[in-house]
């Protein structure tokens, strides 16, 4: 059981709670597990990454090789492509296409999205929308995202879900089942779409 | 027992409060911030009672630190690699004076400059001043070795330094803490009452025992459970490897079994039965090593008589941070390259945020300097040294912590006025006012900005030390009331400040103009900490 996956996206969208759920996922269920995350300059809406590692065997790299990864979810379109070199061959694309538009040069949408779907496997989707719909805000759009990145990753799905549990326990029953929702949502998209 | 996920940084601070500390001082800087706020927020620190109040700078942080270890207790001072040359002068005669209470000074350095002005390597610190340095390859070294450094300390009487880099700093794992906390030390004075006196006699005698103690480091590395010799049949090459050159070796070997004998170094002095030994067995050695070439240098000698490679020869690349694939291709193997990046991809820099102080204070100076030609504002380090990027292009230097108010003076002096300079609160009264001084005493004609957004904001809104006090600062410093203006940084006050600054410009002495608004980013977060307050509040009743 491993799994490498980046997680991309810009400072101040919240890639860090995707992290944070995986990453207690995992330790739950006394697997190792290592992530590198970006603080400081570049969270000034800069872009961010986060090298997510996890394994039932011990991790010794906090980096993931380039061409090493599995999956590289992306809460924005653009910044799915800027980690291309890290995507191992037959690897996942899973992005959002809502994309975050901060710079003057921020490529076409048309081009940014046919780019996308000329990679050999991906998932596009829209996880603003979807979290809209499902939980009747966009704020659990991060949960969305890592729903459909879910089919990818090899851990069970319901440690993801305890994983929710988890980072979200001081806030309430009702913000885990919002989150959770949000996650179901999204692995039902993918299974769908990928 | 349950393991809790910490990054490495965090890891330091719980092993740190498990392994007896009474107080950490330190000032904000990436990727060093988050040991502190982690005791500030740690409950159980709380209930310790370890000092955790930011200090006001590197250097009053360590010197701080130190006075704590002459009472016999043990203290933690952190620091950004830069911070360390702040806080030099104190690091270099602790090396002499020794340490009582345990003393541990954790150094983040920044190798590839994420967040950082250079990529220097705190191990040369350590070797200048001749003190142990602990150097963690993994999150749970970096908790264990906290505790094991101030026992390491008060072992060798002296200071000990550790060196992270950012890859360890932010990088979580599962780490395994100690079953048992340590009880903080009672207070007791050093038995040599003139210890920390350096007076040339006393230092003189201070530094011969620092130079008869190196061997008693050594032999401290060559029995440290962090440094290990692990043999190989593959002798053709032995490896050296050092912190987290250690984590990108073995990433190269999936199943853990590297064929080449292995040095795995995480405390100096290097040991040297065992570097001996894998000199003597092997044909040659690869040096593993983030930052400097700092062991390869030290075996390979000016006159190259050893087969050592590394950095220097080119095998790995001289600057930046280590990475798997660099280490994978230097051992011989073939590594992928993974797809290209898209044209499409646009550059993402970081920016001022949306609604920032600092867009009208640049704003405002971009139309007024325009009128005296541009390349005449110094700037300084924080969130505005972005005002360097486009749209605003708006500063001419960023060179270390306070350096603006010094460097506008020199080229005052040289002739170039009006000399502007760009300085936030926090970083004014870490280094600026002494600086502000000479320009008082010199009556310079300079231009000083203030842009006071009432935090240290780059590094995550930390309380600033200069909070409500510029006003009194610069006035007893000595700058005339009719030179000093305050003025609230906002879009519809621009006017105002343009004003000012012609006016200002042409005085020909000191100049201090302070725009001030609190933080947006930091706004926000206290706004929501008083909510939560009020609905606890309300709960209660």
């Amino acid at each position: 059981m491993k799994t490498d996956m980046v997680i991309a996206g810009v400072g101040g969208q919240g890639i860090l709670s995707i992290a944070a759920a995986l990453g207690s996922a995992a330790l739950e269920n006394d697997l190792y597990m290592k992530q590198a995350e970006t603080h400081g300059m570049s969270q000034r809406g800069g872009d961010v990454q986060s090298f997510m590692r996890i394994s039932d065997k011990p991790i010794y790299s906090d980096l993931i090789p380039k061409g090493g990864a599995d999956i590289i979810l992306s809460v924005e379109p653009m910044e799915a492509l800027r980690y291309l070199p890290y995507l191992k061959q037959g690897g996942y694309v899973v992005t959002n296409s809502t994309p975050f538009v901060n710079i003057p040069d921020y490529p076409e949408m048309e081009k940014l999205e046919k780019t996308i779907k000329d990679l050999p496997n991906y998932v596009l989707i829209d996880a603003d929308k979807i979290a809209e719909e499902t939980t009747g805000s966009k704020r659990a759009f991060n949960f969305v995202m890592l729903g459909a990145a879910s089919p990818f990753i090899d851990v069970p799905f319901e440690y993801l879900e305890a994983g929710i549990r988890k980072i979200f326990e001081r806030k309430g029953e009702e913000v885990i089942e919002i989150n959770i929702k949000a996650l179901h949502a999204g692995r039902k998209f993918a299974e769908e779409n990928k | 027992m349950q393991k809790s996920l910490l990054l490495g940084v965090e890891a330091i601070a719980q092993g740190a409060i498990d392994g007896g500390m009474s107080g950490v001082y330190a000032y904000p800087g990436t990727p060093s911030t988050e040991i502190t706020e982690y005791i500030q927020h740690s409950k159980q620190a709380q209930q310790l009672n370890i000092h955790r109040d930011w200090a006001a700078n590197e250097k009053t942080a360590m010197e701080s630190a130190l006075g704590m270890s002459y009472a016999g207790k043990r203290s933690m001072v952190c620091m950004k690699h830069v911070g360390l040359n702040v806080a030099a002068d104190c690091f270099m005669n602790a090396a002499i004076t020794g340490a009582n209470g345990g003393m541990l000074i954790v150094v983040a350095d920044d190798p590839s400059m994420h967040s950082s002005q250079n990529e220097q390597d705190s191990r040369v610190y350590g070797k200048f001043a001749m003190m142990p340095i602990l150097e963690p390859s993994n999150q749970q070294e970096a908790y264990d070795m906290a505790r094991f450094g101030f026992e390491l300390s008060e072992a060798c009487e002296i200071p000990v330094l550790m060196r992270i880099t950012t890859r360890l700093a932010h990088s979580r794992a599962g780490v395994t803490r100690a079953a048992e906390v340590v009880a903080q030390n009672d207070m007791k004075l050093p038995e040599d009452k003139v210890q920390f006196v350096l007076l040339p006699g006393i230092a003189r005698k201070r530094y011969k025992l620092l130079l008869n103690n190196q061997a008693k480091f050594e032999t401290a590395s060559e029995e440290s459970p962090y440094n290990s010799y692990n043999e190989g049949t593959d002798k053709s090459m032995g490896i050296i490897a050092c912190g987290l050159g250690y984590n990108y070796l073995m990433e190269n070997y999936p199943n853990g079994e590297c064929p080449y004998p292995v040095v795995k170094v995480s405390q100096y002095p290097i040991p040297r039965t065992m570097i001996q030994k894998i000199t003597s067995e092997c044909d040659k050695v690869m040096v593993l090593e983030e930052g400097y070439p700092v062991v390869e240098e030290m075996l390979k000698g000016y006159l190259e008589k050893e087969a050592v490679i590394g950095r220097l020869d080119g095998t790995l690349s001289r600057d930046g941070e280590l990475t798997p694939e660099m280490v994978g291709r230097a051992l011989g193997f073939d590594v992928e390259e993974g797809a290209e990046v898209p044209s499409l991809v646009s550059a993402r820099p970081p920016a001022l945020c949306v609604g920032c102080s600092h867009i009208d204070v640049y704003t405002a100076l971009n139309e007024v300097v325009a009128e005296y030609g541009a390349g005449r504002v110094f700037a300084d380090i924080g969130c505005y040294t972005l005002g360097a990027l486009p749209p605003f292009n708006a500063i001419n230097s960023c060179v270390d912590m306070g350096a603006s108010i010094t460097m506008a003076k020199g080229a005052a002096d040289a002739g170039l006025i009006p000399s502007v300079a760009v300085i936030g609160d926090s970083t004014f009264t870490h280094s600026g006012m002494t600086g502000l001084l000479d320009a008082i005493n010199e009556k310079t004609p300079i231009t000083v900005i203030i842009s006071d957004n009432e935090s240290i904001s780059m590094t995550g809104g930390q309380h600033s030390s200069a909070k409500g006090k510029l006003e009194s600062i610069c006035e007893g410093l000595g700058v005339e009331p009719e030179h000093l203006h305050v003025l609230t940084a906002v879009p519809k006050k621009r006017d105002d400040l343009k004003d000012l600054l012609r006016k200002e410009f042409e005085y020909q002495g000191v100049s201090v103009i302070i725009p001030r608004r609190v933080c947006v980013q930091k706004n926000v977060r206290d706004q929501k900490i008083k909510k939560a307050a009020i609905a606890k509040a309300a709960a209660k009743a």
